[in-house]
């Protein structure tokens, strides 16, 4: 797809949508040229919240990074915080306890039940209802209780740690999770008839920001998006990890790639996480949760010598970590493939055409985090 | 009431009189309904969406509003360098002007209304459309993209939204054979709404549209522009837009109350006058709150959407209502 040509300045104006703006969640811009209300340009400003986390990886130890990870993407850092550990364990072949393996699918679903509740939530907001956004976050809210009971914080986790975790799961967990896990689904099914029936959601929704197959695999969009276009790529299904090979599911797939596709992917993953996180209550063994070897996070872990690209599936898509090691206490080059970073830059090719009022819809609906796509 | 309006006449002669009760009346309910509304509209977006609202200043947060306006009182009033200077100031007076007007129209009681008219039906609608350039003023002069954006989104809507609103109310018309709003409720032996359904229906869209408010607020629409057409004022000059707001759905809402819900007719308002006001506020406030139900219950539509549905839903329908109970009534000599 070619970009259309910027047509005379006279014809035209240009709204710096951001980086304050109430829409785009965090701090984006968007450089639209306008023709009235029609959109004839978009260009994707970003870099307002740039931290260097690569480089910080270089000036610290494997574990000294544990707290960054989850600071990539707030919304959904346990699988980011996991996908660190996993790396650095993988290259550095550590054995995790089986309880712990399970563990962290059970707490890496939650959180990105959590990540797409919170979605679903912004997204109608994003379209001018209201009220869903704070049904959206009570529901949210019951999953960071038990999120917070298991790691003691609510958005940057840091409880994974080089062959296991740092804490267990308690006695009374796995009730605890069922009886939330049962709310929620109850609470589903009546927002599906709310949400999805609704005229005006689907009129806003059906039919906008169409996004090829094509398009999507040529800017290397992954995630809910690009399932939304009909591409069943699923990480946890492609290059299974950890424990997730044991766990029945579905990847969800439309095949119309517009806003309402990506709305609908969204809402039935929620319902497979809730399925896998099921499972994983129910062969939950016992024993440790951290191996007896571990070093722990005060001692300093080394690394063998190599290069190593370690992939998870994040609650926005694929999230990769090229680690590179010299052999040392530090990484020599730690690289993070975001999934955010395509899911932004395909937009300058979706949104010509659209109105301003998609423009929102459009952006809401890859589900950007801004630090994530800076980092 | 008489007591002070006879040493008021003394003083300034007999229509000063009137003019300054009436006016500190209305002026001083106004002030107390726009404090109401604001209480009222966020404590029926709290129970919709599950929470409390405020609870804290005054008896189940009352008078939270009250500490608002104090609030935004003592706020610095910033007028942007680049904008119309003159233009940017008049525009959140003019905002009030017909507003206030319009309050004067509406019959309180079988007694006559404050100001009416033998055509208040047309003054009605005339002076709700004014509105409009006060909001397009606002948007213009601030020199804002997005306030212009939402100033022009504003005039689209109100023209189009208008000509539904003028064709419900021209059924009602037909059926009292009168432009007199006063006449218009004393004919009234069953409220209108139950004969013209479908034309009620489309007043309430209408007036919801005029209002800007939810699902069609497009003008001041948060997630895209940001504060629409008020992005750049600050303070006091933001609460006039809030005050005309929220007293033009309770103006609208009166007239529709008038016109469709048999105005300050009720139980026992015959024998007991001071009734009657009683029951167009309830009225009134039954439709204020239909209004807000709906502005927490739906998303918003988007502009090409909005102008569709009225010019090519609405307008047909209202045209062909209008048409249908003019055959009817030549059909049916009902009177």
């Amino acid at each position: 797809m070619t970009k259309p040509p910027i047509p005379d300045a006279l014809d035209t104006y240009v709204l710096n949508m951001g980086p304050q703006h109430p829409s785009t969640h965090g701090v984006l811009r968007m450089k639209l040229t306008l023709r009235g209300e029609e959109i004839v340009a978009a260009e994707p400003v970003i870099g307002y919240s740039h931290r260097a986390h690569e480089k910080m990886a270089e000036n610290r130890t494997y574990a000294q990074f544990l707290p960054n990870t989850s600071r990539q993407d707030y919304l959904s850092g346990m699988i980011y915080n996991f996908a660190w550990v996993e790396a650095v364990e993988k290259m550095a072949g550590i054995q995790v306890p089986e309880r712990a393996l399970v563990a962290r699918v059970i707490l890496a679903e939650l959180n990105r039940v959590a990540s797409h509740l919170l979605w679903v939530g912004a997204f109608l907001l994003d379209l001018g209802a209201a009220t869903p956004f704070l049904y959206a976050w009570d529901d949210r809210e019951a999953i960071l209780f038990l999120l917070e009971s298991v790691t003691g914080s609510r958005l940057t986790y840091c409880t994974g740690r080089f062959g296991g975790l740092s804490r267990d799961l308690d006695a009374d967990f796995p009730r605890r999770a069922r009886e939330v896990l049962a709310k929620l689904k109850a609470r589903w099914d009546e927002y599906e008839g709310l949400i999805e029936d609704n005229v005006i959601f689907v009129n806003r929704a059906k039919g906008v920001g169409v996004l090829s197959r094509d398009v999507c695999l040529s800017y290397g969009v992954s995630g809910p998006t690009l399932r939304g276009s009909g591409v069943p790529y699923d990480v946890r299904k492609a290059e299974p990890y950890g424990a997730y090979p044991r766990f029945a599911f579905d990847v969800v797939t439309r095949t119309e790639g517009d806003v309402f596709a990506r709305y609908m992917v969204r809402v039935l993953e929620m319902r497979q996480s809730v399925r896998i996180i099921e499972q994983a209550l129910d062969q939950l063994p016992d024993g440790p949760v951290l191996t007896p070897d571990s070093i722990g996070v005060k001692k300093r872990l080394k690394l063998p010598a190599g290069t190593q690209y370690y992939a998870v599936e994040s609650a926005r898509g694929h999230y990769g970590i090229l680690l590179v090691s010299e052999g040392g206490t530090e990484p020599y080059r730690a690289k993070f493939r975001t999934p955010s970073y395509p899911n932004l830059a395909v937009l300058t090719d979706v949104l010509p055409g659209h109105m301003v009022a998609d423009a929102v819809a459009v952006l809401g609906s890859v589900d950007l985090v801004m630090p994530e796509v800076d980092r | 009431v008489s007591a002070l309006h006879a040493l008021l006449a003394r003083l300034i002669g007999d229509f000063g009189a009137t003019l300054v009760l009436g006016a500190g009346t209305i002026l001083g309910y106004l002030t107390f309904n726009v404090l109401f509304l604001i209480w009222l509209e966020r404590k029926v977006s709290a129970h919709a969406q599950r929470r409390l609202g405020p609870m804290e200043v005054g008896f189940h947060g009352s008078l939270q509003t009250v500490a608002d306006m104090l609030k935004l009182l003592s706020k610095q009033l910033v007028t942007p360098l680049a904008t119309d200077h003159f233009t940017f100031l008049f525009a959140p007076i003019l905002i009030f002007i017909p507003t206030i007007c319009l309050t004067s129209l509406v019959p309180l009681g079988d007694a006559r209304a404050f100001a009416e008219m033998p055509n208040g039906l047309v003054v009605v609608v005339v002076l709700s459309g004014i509105t409009v350039i006060a909001i397009f003023m606002a948007g213009w002069s601030s020199n804002n993209k997005y306030a212009v954006l939402g100033g022009m989104r504003s005039v689209a809507q109100v023209v189009a939204y208008e000509i539904p609103v003028l064709l419900s109310a021209l059924s009602v018309v037909l059926i009292a054979q009168t432009l007199d709003l006063h006449e218009i409720v004393s004919g009234q032996h069953v409220p209108y709404a139950l004969y013209e359904p479908i034309a009620a229906l489309i007043f309430f869209i209408g007036i919801t549209a005029e209002t800007n408010r939810a699902p069609f607020d497009i003008p001041e629409a948060e997630s895209e522009l940001v504060g629409g057409f008020h992005t750049e004022y600050t303070g006091m000059r933001f609460a006039l837009f809030f005050f005309a707001e929220y007293t033009n759905m309770l103006v609208l809402g009166a007239v529709g109350a008038t016109l469709f819900l048999g105005g300050w007719k009720g139980p026992l308002a015959g024998r007991w006058p001071f009734l009657g006001p009683v029951y167009l506020l309830l009225k009134a406030y039954l439709v204020v709150f239909l209004m807000m139900w709906a502005r927490w219950t739906f998303p918003r539509l988007r502009f090409d959407q909005l102008m569709n549905f009225a010019w090519k839903l609405l307008i047909p329908v209202a045209l062909v209502n209008l048409l249908v109970t003019a055959i009817v009534l030549e059909a049916l000599p009902l009177r």
